[in-house]
């Protein structure tokens, strides 16, 4: 092996690596180690003069081999693989030791951290003279996308993608797209009727010639990678044929099986074949299957009856699967709100009174169960209480995070009281009041102007007293405790992710943050990315947000699940898993330990003879590294990491330096 | 006065430093429920004030720490997960530390270390309450019966003794008593501050009863001992169990089977010890829903949300001045509204103050206080 000729540029990161690491002691060591040609610092290795200094000495020094000195590669092996690229130098070359988080941060002493700075770039430089160039390869994309979850997430991405050209499909669970904001009365800050901004997207989903709706659908297996995903989709049996039903609802008069109107929070009732509201996507019916008697009991078909010249309804539809291919994919899930029966001194499921922020939607919408009439058992409340923050920066309950958009809504709540009961003594009990967004604190300030009482600090218990109920809280201005009789109290709900989600998350390979939203790729620089190359993240499903900002990354994921679509061309990992065929002995050990299935056993040709080995799939394989560390006999290396390359690693940082 | 590093290592150990100050804290406290405006006490101001101040210079102007009857209320509500009655137990030991103690307390602290009791009174006299009765000691059988002290001496409290041996004979289950050898259980001792006291009879007790090879099972009458031997005794090797949870049990494998009736409406008030602390709703209202021909109704504020008697965290030895009105009597009051004839209790501490209550209101005519142990053992 002809020897390297090797740079070593040590960064100083500011002061964060220079004030805690002697950085001349590590250049003067690094130019003595074997190999190196030229050892340099730098204030910033990964500023634009810093990677010119790397330009220039692999031209001027004719250096083949890089060692960065610096941070975490997780950030910047990629600048500093580009800047190799650029100097025409193969961009594997390269091997970066971390002294910031491993040094310079972690330890108090400025000689503990120099020391283990130098065995850290020893090791590195040990490690780079055996690195060898690796070839990038790219593959073709299908240039399709897929969106699942169909709230205004979905709808705003699948409309993005569709507009640019790429076909599209959106995926939903349940009958109709339109997600929570459907069920929404006014908008805070602008009190836009939901609705009424909602149905027009919903209906150029419908309408849109690129865009292939799969309502009543659940993706259950994704398969493939970046710009070749293979998914399957289930299709629920909606037992009417959403392309021939005209939602004429003849029907639904004939269905003597009442069920929960969920889209009414549960605050009505519908039957078993119904539209889940009058606005749908796709408008058409459907039954559902847990509460039809002929489904359940096998008699009935009433309603096929009804529907004779159509001949919409197909009662005995099976549910089936097909498989799609899609080059990328947009998770929108959206969330769930919290269940308040987990917060049980706050008497919801005990008093009938007690509702949460979604009920409370309902039934103030002009669509709700009281045609928009604020009644609480069929009489207009005279005290109403309001509480922040339930199952929302609570411990107790595992959520430690704020929801971000309850501050705002009970503030749009209490306008909607005033607007409806100008009487009405209006509470509203709080933590802190969080108007972040653009108009909240003025909406805030119009919402106090109205005669609403904010009292700071919260509702420890909620009992009966005599025909009222008690809200009992602290003031903490006040420093006293406070009892407020109400006859209505709205429990501002916080929100949880999509329970369907977890399960598709792991189908995707999908990370969770310690909140359980799906964790993005960088919480500042990758924000829609995901650690799943061509997974994209839109809407609640990654955290709480209000529409506005739900819209914002709607967009910008849709944005960058189009750029494989466009460039048509996807690179695949470079660093994967290698064979030798000679050491394989064929025991499949590698084909169990690769999550990926990116490795079979196969014929393969040896010289002229051929043999059984394990052959990786180099498109599938993520460089994992599972493979290569069950394979007893050796065979399977991963490139960049083979056994030899960390045995000559531990061996460097074993020496006294 | 402590030093700054000490001061953030006791504040960190009570994690403070992240409360929001929301008060829920202080609005589910019993005790800021019973105290005036003007004299109020509030946990969540002690936790600011805690935290703005050395814990020891605050422990000395702070007479009404002895005002908390460490329900767990407080503990139990906090979203941050903030335990405050933990402070309160800590500024008590800074007090006991010092020796700065009203003299009650500072009695029932001499007791523990002279008698192993808190009462004041010989340990001969443990053996009143099952005068005439034939036991086995405990080291001869599976199920230790663990009275405590206040059942052991109180003449009310007796009574709920004998019934607990009643049941158990009637079930035929092999059990023992440690008779006058039994020693306090240090629950009320460590909620006082005395955590030297609580050490030295978590040892004596661990040793005990760990000496008893036969012993597997201890079944506590109170929910206070319960709550201790479960919580704060690492080296137990029995299983210990409230009577109600050893009860249900019974009764769900058909060993126990109330047969007589017992005509009346009873509401069960839910002891803070075995509901807010250790979450036992379900075993109790279990027991009482079993007898045939019961009237069983809830209070408006049950399981979570139940009231507190003032009966705990040393509160039975020392009385709050200016209280408005006893929680206790605020019990009885809604429960004579309900129509209640029996308010059934599961602990001790709860049969004595709602007892006092219904005698201090003149309703002994109207409602009576009585043992779930007591209502079953007329039923079997
Ligand atoms: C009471 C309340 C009031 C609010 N008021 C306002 C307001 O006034 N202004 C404002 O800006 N914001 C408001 N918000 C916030 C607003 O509701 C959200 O920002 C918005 O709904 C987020 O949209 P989304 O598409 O991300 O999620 P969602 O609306 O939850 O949509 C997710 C969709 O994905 C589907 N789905 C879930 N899992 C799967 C799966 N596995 N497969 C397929 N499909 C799936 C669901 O069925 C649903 O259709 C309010 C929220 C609440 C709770
Ligand atoms: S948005 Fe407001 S109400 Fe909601 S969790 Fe945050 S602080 Fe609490
Ligand atoms: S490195 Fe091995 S185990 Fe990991 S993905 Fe590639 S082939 Fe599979
Ligand atoms: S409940 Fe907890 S967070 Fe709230 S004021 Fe009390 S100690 Fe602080
Ligand atoms: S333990 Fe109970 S009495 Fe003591 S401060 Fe907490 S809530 Fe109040």
């Amino acid at each position: 092996m002809a020897s390297k000729r090797i740079g070593v540029y040590i960064c100083h990161c500011g002061v964060n690596i220079a004030q805690n690491v002697r950085i001349d002691d590590l250049r003067a060591f690094a130019a003595g180690l074997p190999g190196v040609r030229v050892a340099q610092n730098y204030m910033y290795m990964c500023s634009e003069p810093g990677q010119e200094m790397i330009r220039k000495d692999i031209a001027e020094n004719r250096l083949d081999r890089i060692v960065v000195v610096a941070c975490s590669p997780r950030m910047h092996e990629p600048t500093f693989r580009n800047a190799m690229k650029s100097a025409g130098l193969n961009p594997y070359c390269l091997e970066m030791a971390n002294i910031r988080e491993q040094c310079a941060w972690v330890h108090k002493d400025a000689d503990v951290a120099t020391a283990k700075a130098k065995s850290l770039l020893a090791a590195a430089v040990t490690k780079v003279s055996l690195l060898e160039p690796l070839e990038e390869r790219e593959v073709p994309v299908t240039k399709t996308a897929m969106v699942i979850g169909g709230g205004i997430a979905g709808i705003q991405a699948a409309l993005d993608i569709a507009d640019s050209g790429f076909k599209t499909y959106l995926v939903e669970k349940d009958a109709s797209i339109g997600g929570h904001m459907m069920q929404l009365d006014k908008t805070f800050p602008t009190l836009d009727c939901s609705a009424c901004i909602l149905t027009p997207k919903m209906a150029d989903i419908k309408n849109h010639p690129n865009i292939e709706l799969l309502a009543y659908s659940e993706v259950t297996d994704v398969k493939g990678f970046v710009g070749n995903f293979k998914v399957t989709v289930k299709r629920k049996p909606r037992y009417i044929d959403e392309n021939i039903c005209n939602a004429c609802g003849s029907c639904a008069k004939y269905c003597a099986i009442a069920i929960k109107d969920s889209f009414n929070a549960g605050l009505s009732k519908l039957q078993a074949l119904h539209i889940p509201f009058p606005q749908a996507i796709p408008a058409a019916y459907v039954i559902d299957p847990l509460a039809c008697r002929y489904t359940r009991e096998g008699t009935c078909r009433q309603c096929e009856q009804v529907c004779k010249d159509l001949n919409a309804i197909n009662l005995d539809m099976q549910e089936h699967s097909i498989e799609l291919d899609v080059g990328t994919m947009i998770m929108a899930t959206g969330f769930e709100p919290f269940d308040a029966n987990r917060k049980p001194e706050l008497g919801y499921g005990r008093y009938e009174n007690v509702i949460t922020g979604m009920e409370f939607e309902r039934i103030v919408s002009a669509s709700g169960p009281n045609q928009g009439q604020l009644l609480i058992n069929g009489k207009k409340p005279k005290e109403v209480v309001f509480i922040q923050c339930v199952g929302s920066r609570d411990k107790t309950v595992g959520n430690e995070y704020c929801s971000r958009v309850c501050c705002m809504y009970t503030a749009k709540h209490a306008h909607l009281v005033r607007e409806k009961l100008p009487d009405a003594k209006i509470t509203i009990f709080y933590i802190d009041v969080r108007a972040f967004g653009k108009g909240y604190e003025e909406f805030y300030d119009r919402v106090k102007g109205e005669e609403v009482y904010y009292r700071r600090g919260n509702v420890s218990e909620v009992y009966r007293k005599g025909d009222k109920l008690i809200c009992r809280g602290e003031d903490t201005l006040l420093g006293q405790a406070l009892e407020v009789p109400a006859d209505l109290v709205v429990l501002a709900v916080g929100l949880e992710p999509s329970p369907g989600a977890r399960e598709l998350g792991q189908l995707l390979k999908l990370s969770k943050s310690p909140d359980g939203f799906f964790l993005e790729g960088h919480p500042k620089l990758r924000p829609v990315e995901t650690g799943s190359d061509g997974v994209f993240l839109a809407g609640c499903c990654q955290g709480p947000k209000d529409i506005p900002d739900t819209v914002a990354q709607a967009g910008a994921a849709a944005a960058k699940a189009i750029i494989p679509l466009a460039q048509g061309m996807v690179k695949t990992e470079t660093m994967v898993a290698r064979v030798r065929a000679e050491a394989c002995r064929a025991c499949g050990y590698c084909v169990d330990a690769c999550p990926y299935d990116a490795i079979a056993l196969g014929e393969v040709r040896l010289g002229r003879a051929t043999k059984t080995a394990a052959v990786v799939n180099e498109v599938l394989c993520k460089s994992c590294g599972a493979c290569s560390a069950v394979c007893l006999s050796g065979a399977i290396q991963q490139s960049g990491f083979t056994d030899d390359q960390l045995l000559a690693v531990i061996g460097a940082i074993g020496k006294e330096y | 006065m402590q030093d700054a590093y000490e001061r953030c290592v006791y504040l960190e150990r009570l994690g403070l430093f992240g409360c929001v100050q929301c008060g829920k804290c202080t609005a589910g406290c019993p005790i800021n429920y019973v105290t005036t405006q003007e004299e109020p006490f509030n946990i969540r101001r002690l936790v600011y004030d805690v935290l703005n101040a050395p814990g020891e210079e605050l422990a000395s102007e702070k007479h009404f720490l002895w005002q908390c009857t460490t329900c767990g209320t407080c503990s139990l509500r906090c979203p941050k997960d903030i335990k405050p009655r933990d402070v309160v137990m800590n500024l008590r030991s800074i007090l006991v530390e010092d020796g700065t103690l009203p003299p009650a307390i500072r009695d029932v602290l001499k007791s523990i270390s002279i008698n192993y009791n808190p009462w004041s009174l010989g340990k001969e006299k443990r053996a009143e309450w099952y005068k005439g009765l034939e036991l086995k000691d405990a080291s001869e059988a599976e199920l230790c019966l663990y009275v405590g002290c206040t059942p052991a001496f109180d003449s009310r409290l007796q009574k709920l003794a004998r019934s607990a041996v009643a049941i158990l004979q009637k079930l035929g289950i092999d059990f023992g008593i440690f008779g006058t050898e039994e020693i306090c259980c240090g629950n009320e001792i460590r909620r006082l501050g005395d955590t030297w006291s609580f050490d030295a009879l978590r040892e004596a007790n661990t040793e005990l009863f760990n000496g008893c090879e036969n012993i597997r099972q201890v079944m506590t009458l109170s929910p206070h001992c319960w709550n201790t031997f479960r919580n704060e005794y690492p080296g137990l090797k029995a299983e210990v169990l409230h009577y109600s949870i050893f009860l249900a049990r019974q009764l769900a494998s058909g060993a126990l089977k109330p047969a007589k009736e017992f005509a009346k409406r009873v509401v069960y008030h839910d002891p803070c010890f075995l509901g807010k602390q250790n979450e036992i709703y379900d075993e109790p209202r279990a027991l009482l829903k079993s007898i045939p021909g019961i009237d069983f109704v809830e209070f408006d504020r049950n399981r979570e949300n139940s009231l507190c008697c003032e009966g705990g965290g040393g509160r039975m030895w020392i009385e709050i001045e200016h209280a408005p009105e006893r929680l206790a009597n605020i019990r009885v009051r809604d429960a004579v509204e309900m129509g209640a004839d029996v308010i059934a209790v599961a602990c001790p501490f709860c049969l004595l103050t709602l007892e006092d209550a219904v005698k201090a209101m003149d309703l002994e005519g109207k409602v009576q206080v009585m043992d779930i142990l007591e209502i079953i053992n007329t039923t079997i």
